[in-house]
């Protein structure tokens, strides 16, 4: 770190508009979406929650519709460091 | 036939019933007349913000009940003759409003009145819909940060989903009214740019309101700002903004602040 640096500040706003355009982009492609999807994440990660720490961006679902049949896609990453179980952890 | 503008942003405290009460009182003072309701059933604060708090007999849920007339309900303006405020009840029941009753009242006041400004509650719930339904177009009051841009996007999918018009297939016209904005801020890159905020939403602007001391005195007053200090820049903002949305090609000008000497020393950089 140059002296320079100490008398820069690091402006915020490009930070907030990167982060608006992340999440709003993710919550647009779930906004046509029925409410299954959403209720069956947050369920899933409660059940998984109670025996696993879990952060929730590791947990990715979606439903694709077809004609006859719909299929339910669940993808769980579970990261080695934390997937201890809780009790044995407490 | 009047035109039907609701004035909403999902996120409280953004200045939706003070924008209604500027745009509006803008708008009638043209000679149009104009008629502002409060959607906010349980916490109306429309009234008080046009000095009229002490006047309010009747409501919209008593219209819609049927226990008073529309003309009774009807506040006109001391100030502005064209200019009249149908208030919201300050009863607790959310359910006072029925989509039936106020379709019917909008589709009378729509009769009367060259516009029919909504001013929408907070949230997305039930008022909100209701306060967007009948909708021909739509202000989208915005502040320059992330939470409000947010609920700003969640009710532009409202819009385009929920509302009569987009349910018809029909167009709805939107526009996004920046409010305290610091032009200070947005140059040190300490705030998002109008170009931030106009990317993000994709809808065209309204105008750019400052953030500006008179706007609050303005409602201590119980005044629109527009009436009571129309050649403040929070004013003029509103006026031009009036003058837009009844289809003047008007330019935009974004508010701009000189780059301070010690910015320019210690090499802060705009966004």
């Amino acid at each position: 770190m140059s002296i320079l640096d100490l008398f820069k500040r690091r402006t915020s706003a490009p930070v907030a508009r990167e982060r608006l355009q992340v999440l709003l982009a993710y919550e647009r492609r779930s906004r046509g979406q029925p409410d299954l999807v959403s209720v069956l994440r947050e369920e899933i990660l409660a059940v998984i929650a109670k025996h696993v720490q879990i952060d929730q961006d590791y947990i990715q679902v979606s439903m694709d519709r077809g004609e006859t049949m719909s299929t339910l896609e669940i993808d769980i990453q579970i990261p080695n460091k934390s997937a201890v179980p809780l009790a044995m952890a407490g | 036939m009047g035109k039907v503008v609701v004035v909403t942003s999902g996120k409280g405290g953004v200045g939706k019933t003070t924008s209604t009460a500027a745009l509006g009182a803008a708008v009638a003072k043209t000679g149009k007349r104009v008629a502002l309701v409060d959607f906010d059933v349980g916490l109306r604060n429309l009234d008080l913000i046009m000095g009229a708090e002490r006047r309010v007999v009747f409501d919209l849920v008593n219209v819609i009940q049927g226990t008073a007339k529309l003309s009774q309900a009807l506040i006109r303006d001391k100030r502005l003759e064209t200019l009249y405020l149908l208030p919201a009840s300050q009863t607790r029941d959310k359910d006072a409003l029925t989509e039936e009753g106020v379709a019917e009242v909008i589709a009378r006041l729509r009769q009367v009145f060259d516009y029919v400004f909504c001013d929408s509650p907070a949230g997305i719930e039930r008022g909100a819909q209701l306060a967007m339904r009948f909708a021909d177009e739509a202000v989208i009051v915005t502040n320059p940060e992330v939470s409000s841009v947010r609920d700003s996007d969640r009710i532009i999918g409202l819009l385009d989903a929920r509302t009569m018009r987009a349910e018809q297939g029909e167009h709805i016209a939107k526009h996004v009214l920046v409010t305290r904005y610091d032009a200070a801020r947005a140059a040190r890159g300490e705030m998002l740019s109008i170009d931030d905020v106009l990317e993000i939403l994709s809808v065209p602007l309204l105008g750019i309101i400052p953030e500006s001391q008179d706007v609050l005195r303005a409602s201590n007053l119980g005044a629109p700002v527009t009436l009571s200090e129309p050649t403040n820049a929070a004013a003029k903002a509103y006026l031009e903004a009036a003058r837009r949305l009844e289809g003047e090609d008007l330019p935009v000008i974004v508010p701009f602040e000189r780059k301070g000497f010690l910015d320019r020393l210690l090499g802060r950089r705009a966004a």
